[in-house]
């Protein structure tokens, strides 16, 4: 039964967007896991900022600019208690999840010589293979793949015998966004970390579901995006361990990240700000804290146990009809379901769901290896968050019967 | 008939549809109904890799006369191909270079033909100009 404390009638009231109507129907939002939805009490804090303390932070004298500083200190703060770092200055904002990849990806080649091998996972979203592609590139290090199964779970027998003294880094997603399943990040963080190997945990598909504690996890990178949590586009935060921060040389040089410059030699600023060049997306990093306080004000047990409940259901309703097969079928799961039917592209269906105002990611979800494995062009996605119900996973279903009818 | 006329009976043809589910389902039948080009075109030298569906396209002259034939991977897709082929196949390079894809619009599929939709169809028009344009230049 749906957790008694967990009143998802007033949950849905704290989002405006789910009242809207696409194409004449309800709007049915299951595009979770490309971005979610933001919360009114997160849009007010937006426009608070815009309103009353809109400045540039970290040099001005004036009071609004001491404010928005306080207000985006604060935020980091808020971030670091998140996520239980051990100090705030190894939260580093960031433009998302992807620039926080790049950012050591870059920083990183300073510690490789070429024979060095990094390993990834075969469930990796794009931004965690090309970048670490374009570091082999410029370093001669080699990139080797830690394989999956047929039900989308990591090989973890062959990831143990890929790891060698030569193993410098291993990056793997917390959660696939392509399959959902939740890797076991702390068994390849601890393995890796035997041979003395760092790593980078991509939790982009995670941190909307589960609470990562990085001293727990002692893992050497993580890295999430704020518009996958209920808050807005183009910020997110990069956290790494302090060692290998300060060892790291600055990613990008600007503004901001200096102690001083002269033409002949530049200092740098000490954590966090080396690494935070120009100015950043200042209300979305505040916003980024009202986000994470709204959704620890509901609970992420209570979050993870309803959503664990929709999966549930929807996997049952879903797999009742014929010829419809579910990709990722490992037994840890987030609420995400990648299916197909056979003999229909998840092009046609995710456009006659469009059509009925049921939103879905169709292709390849920017993770072509996943597809390529199961020898698919793509798959039709479905993933819900928390304020999603019951009945909107029954007009999914009873949409894709529909889709199916007519395309078949 | 020009293209233009064609386009008119295609706009004619849509007025008839009172709700989307009767467009769709006509585009369904005309994607899955119609042969659009041979096996042996499907090659990767013709194909348009759109992140979505992939579309092939082939262009030969007869006579003065442009023939298309395409095909995609997605039966929607395939529907408005075929839409469009009715549309400019046939027809003269030049009056092909001239045409535009208006009706697309006005029989309620503009969606289709956004840029972001990554379904290849916009590169496909894009190869029918650029062909239209070659053979042109081939003819002058």
């Amino acid at each position: 039964m749906i957790n008694t404390v967990f009143d998802i009638l007033t949950i849905r009231t704290d989002f405006p967007i789910l009242n809207r109507k696409v194409n004449g129907y309800p709007l049915v939002y299951l595009d979770n896991a490309a971005t979610s939805q933001t919360p009114q009490q997160v849009i007010d804090v937006i426009v608070d900022y815009y309103r009353n303390y809109n400045a540039n932070i970290h040099r001005g004298v004036h009071a609004l600019s001491q404010e928005a500083t306080d207000k985006y200190e604060e935020a980091r703060l808020k971030i670091q208690k998140h996520f239980n770092a051990a100090k705030s200055h190894e939260i580093i904002f960031t433009s998302g999840t992807t620039q926080g990849i790049n950012l050591v990806a870059n920083s990183f080649s300073t510690f490789l010589k070429p024979g060095d091998e990094l390993l990834v996972s075969a469930m990796e979203h794009h931004s965690n293979i090309v970048p670490w592609q374009m570091l082999c590139e410029r370093t001669g290090a080699i990139l080797k793949v830690i394989p999956m199964n047929e039900d989308g779970v990591l090989l973890m027998d062959t990831f143990k015998d890929l790891l060698s003294n030569r193993t410098k880094l291993v990056f793997c997603n917390h959660v696939s966004n392509a399959l959902g399943t939740i890797n076991p990040i702390q068994e390849i963080i601890e393995e890796s970390h035997t041979i003395g190997a760092a790593v980078l945990i991509d939790g982009a598909q995670a941190a909307p579901h589960i609470k990562a504690d990085m001293q727990k996890l002692d893992v050497d990178f993580y890295t999430v995006s704020a518009h996958k949590m209920c808050g807005p586009t183009g910020v997110g935060i990069l956290y790494g361990k302090e060692e290998w921060l300060n060892k790291m040389p600055p990613y990008q040089g600007g503004g901001e990240m200096i102690a001083e410059v002269t033409f002949e030699k530049t200092t740098y600023a000490d954590l966090p700000h080396k690494f935070e060049a120009g100015t950043p997306n200042i209300c979305g990093g505040i916003a980024f804290g009202a986000a994470l306080d709204y959704m620890n004000a509901i609970g992420f047990d209570s979050i993870a146990s309803y959503e664990q409940e929709l999966l549930q259901y929807a996997t049952q309703k879903l797999t009742m009809i014929e010829g419809l097969r579910i990709y990722g079928t490992a037994k840890e799961k987030t609420s995400v379901i990648s299916f197909n039917i056979q003999g229909i592209h998840p092009y046609d269906i995710g456009t006659i769901l469009d059509k009925l105002g049921i939103a879905v990611r169709t292709g390849h979800h920017c993770a072509q290896p996943v597809m390529d494995f199961y020898h698919i062009p793509g798959t039709v996605r479905a993933s819900f968050n928390f304020y999603n119900t019951k009945e909107e996973v029954d007009v999914l279903v009873e949409g894709v019967r529909r889709a199916k009818k007519m395309l078949l | 008939m020009t293209i233009k006329e064609i386009q008119e009976d295609i706009i004619e043809e849509f007025s008839m549809f009172d709700d989307w589910m009767q467009r769709y389902e006509y585009m369904i039948e005309l994607g899955k109904s119609l042969p659009l080009i041979e096996e042996k075109y499907k090659t990767d030298d013709n194909i348009i890799k759109g992140c979505q569906s992939k579309v092939w396209v082939h262009a030969e002259l007869e006579d003065d006369k442009l023939v298309f034939t395409a095909d995609s991977d997605a039966i929607i897709t395939k529907g408005i191909i075929a839409i469009l082929i009715r549309a400019f196949s046939n027809q003269r390079p030049n009056d092909i270079i001239e045409a535009n894809t208006r009706f697309i619009d006005e029989i309620g599929l503009k969606e289709h033909l956004s840029p972001t939709r990554a379904n290849g169809l916009v590169s496909m028009i894009k190869q029918l100009k650029l062909y239209a344009v070659a053979y042109q230049t081939q003819i002058n």
